[in-house]
């Protein structure tokens, strides 16, 4: 018994992630897209046309985060117009913030101005969430548990996800919000004690993903609160959700070096 | 009898030629074919046409790894009541709920006539989720807990309603519908098989690859000018749903240690499930396996770089989850909880029509991978691991070997990979066969999951219906508690882990 146990520890070693200010994804991964310089109008209209979740946009070509499920499609088909890069620093404070253009080419910036000004005071050594899953599809759910684990370790910070909204700063959303959900929601939101953050997590819950014009969502939480982080990615990493999170608390500085 | 008599892999079958039946030969077949164990019901839905609605029902024959169908036509003025299946077989309780909810048809002494989902175009729109119907049971020493629709923990949305003598569960209700998106409908709301793919990866995002592989199953069944599936395209289909099925074994084993407080068994797992869905992220980008499988083609084929990647880490976590579950196995403490713990014995499990690990861990043997093989697994000789007693820890066992085996899969189908045959891009814009159903029976790491699909005389898909395994294995997890300590409630639970999206759609 005693053995087993210590093979297992053995083998186990050392797992967490010494400095998760330094962490590089694989090459694939899809994080933030590079968008070409003076694209020509007709790959323009072909990528318009292409994109399954009308993400792609005109005058100028621009790429929605809260609408782009990653699918990278248009990467496969113009991979001279566009290239999805590792970065996965793609959090923003303000929703149009995560509309990505060509001028974007080494680092989304992040609005730290927008940002309510009693986060960082309030939240900076501890911040508390309580997690709702309204429609998703448990891939965010899981890579919330996962920047939780012994990987990554985000409670370090003194993040962590509680059981009660009574104990809770802040909602963390994922899923594009079911007719079902929008009353249970609203109430978890009004049990939070004030002041308090919303965080959305996923594409899904930004735009209502591949649901948005489902009959069976109701959206109308995210439009009578304002949200003060947007997380997009399907789903979403636990480096995006962490480095998110750090940002809008003001400990993490985004600049086009650290690729 | 006159059902028609498929195969999984054959192709796709003309509407019309699916024998229509009256109902009380349809009934009796039904009945009849569930009473052998051999038989389990895979699907039965609901779909209109313009003389009524047609009830179409596909049973699976393991012993003869035939797929069974048949329908019935409801007329829109048909004045008999038709009597519900249920009452004789409970295995086919959520599709009649289903059908009730959907069209208004009720089933006659149908037992358990509640709504499935609460859809937005729900027949009887006077019934509200949060006016559910639970059972109660009333007496003195007894008292109800109400859990949910929001849990405690980072997890999807379901109401559980206990009904406890004491500190022993004496019934639970599950009621579900708060994920309920849409996912029948958007299917059938584009022509895009690139955004049918991608509503296909979003049906449960633990199972990704399973449905993904279902969906580009049904769309090449269905294309007019068929190319060639290679067999490499078919081998790499494999490894990314072995992949994700030892994923979330190791994850769910993990979990159950979390459960009981036994951290070093839950750290190392939780680790080891980062390396296996790293791996897969190195493969495709995508930690679940998203974007990986599409039809006719791949965008990730394997390269050397990442088969060595595939191969060094998958022995690497072959080795260590080995002995994590030598660890549990030789941990009194750990085995005193998962051992008689939420049992579901043979007969129940027959009953519901259980599948999956579910059904396995009760002497059942339901795999598809087995008895009705698709793409590469016709050519691998799977041996269903099988436990008798139908407890946590048979569950537990089930898991752990599976990991084990589908780890040697792997490391089997890797060594066949060739680097010189080219695997071409996927194409989307395919014309459909007109009136045309298909489909496609995958196991994925819950179980079975089916999917069907009906198109109309354009070639558009106008009926997608998608069947989760935890749609039959809902009901063995509230069986399963009757009588134990409701503290047991989290590990009963999470032995099942079911699917909450996939049951709601």
């Amino acid at each position: 018994m005693l053995i087993s146990k210590l093979k297992v520890i053995k083998s186990h070693g050392k797992q967490f992630i010494p400095n998760l200010h330094k962490v590089t994804l694989t090459q694939r991964f899809r994080g933030r897209p590079i968008i070409a310089d003076s694209v020509d109008t007709e790959t323009i209209e072909n990528l318009v046309n292409l994109c399954p979740m009308e993400a792609i946009s005109r005058e100028p070509l621009a790429i929605d985060l809260g609408k782009c499920l990653f699918c990278g499609e248009c990467q496969f088909q113009y991979p001279n117009t566009i290239q999805f890069s590792n970065d996965y620093r793609i959090a923003a404070s303000k929703r149009q913030d995560l509309i990505v253009t060509a001028q974007n080419k080494d680092v989304i910036e992040f609005d730290h101005q927008y940002v309510q000004k009693y986060i960082t005071k309030y939240f900076g050594r501890s911040l508390k969430l309580r997690q709702v899953c309204a429609g998703g599809d448990n891939s965010c759910e899981m890579e919330l548990n996962a920047s939780m684990n012994v990987n990554f370790d985000f409670s370090r910070y003194g993040i962590e996800f509680v059981a009660s909204p009574r104990h809770a700063d802040g909602i963390v959303i994922t899923g594009p919000i079911t007719n079902s959900m929008a009353a249970p929601l609203q109430m978890c939101y009004e049990a939070m004690a004030e002041p308090k953050i919303i965080i959305v997590v996923g594409t899904d819950a930004i735009s209502g993903g591949v649901f948005a014009n489902s009959k069976a969502i109701n959206r109308e939480f995210l439009n009578i609160n304002r949200p003060d982080l947007w997380i997009p990615g399907n789903p979403v990493h636990p480096m995006s959700f962490i480095e998110g999170v750090l940002a809008l608390l003001g400990k993490a500085k985004r600049d086009a070096k650290n690729e | 009898m006159s059902w028609m008599r498929l195969k999984n892999s054959d192709n796709e079958v003309n509407i019309d030629e699916i024998p229509s039946i009256d109902y009380h030969e349809f009934y009796q077949n039904v009945v009849e074919m569930l009473a052998v164990e051999n038989f389990h019901i895979a699907d039965y839905f609901g779909y209109t046409t313009n003389n009524g609605l047609k009830l179409i029902a596909i049973i699976l024959d393991d012993l003869n790894a035939e797929v069974l169908i048949a329908s019935h036509l409801y007329h829109y003025y048909c004045e008999d009541s038709i009597i519900s299946i249920t009452a004789k077989c409970e295995a086919l309780h959520p599709f009649e709920r289903d059908i009730t909810e959907r069209y208004g048809i009720v089933f006659k002494d149908n037992p358990w006539n509640k709504p499935l989902r609460f859809l937005p175009n729900r027949f009887d729109k006077s019934l509200i989720i949060e006016n559910y119907p639970f059972y109660q049971i009333s007496g003195e020493t007894l008292h109800e807990v109400n859990v949910g629709p929001i849990h405690a923990g980072i997890i999807e949305p379901g109401a559980f309603r206990f009904t406890c003598n004491g500190e022993k569960v004496l019934h639970l209700e599950v009621a579900l519908g708060y994920q309920h998106r849409g996912v029948e409908e958007a299917m059938c709301s584009t022509n895009s098989s690139l955004r049918q793919n991608i509503i296909a990866e979003s049906i449960a995002g633990d199972s990704a690859v399973s449905n993904a592989f279902a969906f580009t199953t049904i769309i090449e069944k269905l294309t007019i000018n068929k190319n060639n599936i290679s067999p490499q395209l078919n081998i790499q289909r494999v490894i990314a749903q072995e992949l994700e099925r030892v994923a979330m074994h190791i994850a769910d084993t993990g979990a159950l240690c979390g459960d009981i407080g036994y951290q070093l068994g839950q750290v190392a797992c939780e680790a080891l499930r980062t390396v296996t869905i790293n791996t897969t992220q190195a493969w495709c980008g995508n930690r679940f396996g998203k974007n990986l499988i599409r039809p006719w083609g791949s965008n990730f084929p394997l390269n050397r770089e990442i088969v060595s990647e595939i191969k060094n880490n998958m022995s690497d976590v072959l080795r260590r989850y080995d002995e994590v579950r030598q660890n549990i196995k030789n941990t009194p403490s750990v085995i005193a909880r998962f051992e008689a713990c939420g049992t579901v014995d043979r007969n129940i499990a027959l009953h519901i029509g259980a599948v999956g690990v579910c059904a396995k861990a009760s002497g059942v043997m339901r795999d598809i991978r087995k008895t009705h093989p698709y793409a590469e697994y016709k050519n691998i000789d799977h041996k269903p691991i099988v436990k008798t007693y139908g407890d946590v820890m048979s569950r537990l066992t089930i898991r752990c070997r599976e990991v084990i085996q589908s780890i040697e899969y792997v490391l089997d189908l890797i060594a066949k990979v060739k680097f010189d045959d080219t695997i071409t891009p996927p194409i989307y814009n395919t014309k459909l066969k007109p009136n045309t159903l298909a489909f496609s029976f995958v196991e994925g790491w819950r179980g079975e999951i089916a999917h069907t699909a009906i198109t109309d005389e354009n070639g558009s898909i106008c009926c997608y219906k998608v069947k989760d395994p935890s749609i039959h294995n809902w009901l063995a997890l509230s069986l399963a508690v009757r009588d134990e300590g409701i503290s047991d409630f989290p590990i009963c639970n999470k032995s099942f882990s079911l699917s909450y999206c996939g049951h709601d759609l």
